[in-house]
């Protein structure tokens, strides 16, 4: 097993990449989020569109060469469970959507937004973590299936 | 030396920044045997602090330490890249958004487009208004309640999800894009009729 240490050092450098390019592409902008949402440019569909396919051809390629993982674990991502109507994935996307689009930032954007200095972005972080708190609290009796 | 210097001078095309945001699915994967998600450090967070007796945050955090690092990570990059290295366009119209939008929003009353955010909506002083207050207020909310009820976000569902070919991450991501059309079309306009 690598160490906790290690885990967490690695994914910090991980996450500071991730975070170094998501201001430098200005994907952490509100405006970039509007004009995605008002189709008139193609910047933030071809970021995420590129995404997709280099996560896509790594996936098989690690499938592939039956690459191990940092304790010679096989890797494979679980799919998430599907049936009945989805309702969660199709609901709470939706209201994700909602947020993100007034709001202007996901979730790794409010962070990388933070440390570039638009401090207010607490107050959004702060709120969404009381959305997933509450989540929590009704999930009971929100429809998932 | 002058590209390098136009690397940090620009912003970065998608052609440079959506490949290596890609790389991070496969670099976590192997180097820390983790799937690439962002919001589940929220229900961490949540764990961490006020767990209450709650059945969805009665787990041990501790287990996924990395992604609360990974999240501190995200956060050290957004300094690094703006507060060290300085904006794209210092003094000028930060973000190279398009024409169109500029005008649109213009029209909505986004007088001031300087600056990765419109002060007028998304600073400490726009707090003070409606606009401001609901923006950051009920979307963070609406953000941290949707992303844990579907499961994810925009790196988990459209990005690790869709690259692994999941059913449910394509039925999040139309539920993502439909949330974000009525926002921006019909939500934005009422909010921003409100600007001071």
């Amino acid at each position: 097993m690598i160490g906790r240490r290690r885990v967490a050092v690695r994914s910090l450098a991980l996450g500071l990449a991730f975070g170094f390019v998501l201001v430098r592409s200005e994907a952490v902008s509100w405006y970039r989020i509007q004009e995605m949402f008002r189709l008139q440019s193609f910047h933030m569909y071809g970021i995420i569109g590129s995404a997709v396919l280099v996560g896509m051809a790594s996936l098989w390629l690690i499938r592939r060469f039956d690459t191990r993982g940092p304790d010679g674990e096989a890797l494979e991502i679980v799919p998430k469970e599907t049936g009945g109507r989805n309702t969660r994935y199709w609901a709470g996307g939706a209201v994700f959507g909602l947020g993100w689009g007034i709001l202007g930032a996901c979730p790794g954007p409010i962070y990388a937004l933070i440390g570039s200095g638009q401090t207010v972005f607490l107050i959004a972080l702060g709120s969404a973590l009381c959305g997933t708190w509450l989540y929590g609290a009704l999930r009971e009796r929100l429809p998932h299936r | 030396m002058t590209a390098a210097v136009d690397l940090l001078s620009r912003p970065w095309p998608w052609y440079v920044a959506g490949p290596l945001i890609g790389l991070v699915v496969p670099a976590l994967l192997v180097w820390v045997g983790r799937p690439f998600g962002i919001s589940s450090s929220f229900r961490d967070v949540c764990a961490a602090t006020i767990p209450g007796k709650l059945e969805y945050f009665g787990y041990d955090w501790k287990e996924h330490a990395w992604r609360l690092a990974f999240s501190a990570g995200v956060l050290a990059g957004g300094f690094l890249a703006w507060q060290v290295l300085g904006p794209a366009d210092p003094g000028g119209l930060a973000v190279a958004v398009s024409e169109a939008t500029r005008s649109d929003l213009l029209a909505l009353g986004i007088t001031d487009q300087t600056g990765l955010v419109p002060r007028q909506l998304l600073s400490w002083e726009a707090l003070g208004s409606v606009p401001g207050l609901f923006v950051l207020v009920i979307g963070g909310f609406l953000v941290g309640f949707g992303t844990r009820w579907a499961d994810g976000c925009t790196s988990g569902h459209a990005i690790t999800g869709l690259a692994n070919l999941q059913l449910a991450s394509l039925i999040a991501v139309i539920g993502f894009f439909a949330g974000g059309l009525i926002s921006t079309h019909w939500l934005l306009p009422i909010l921003l009729a409100g600007l001071p």
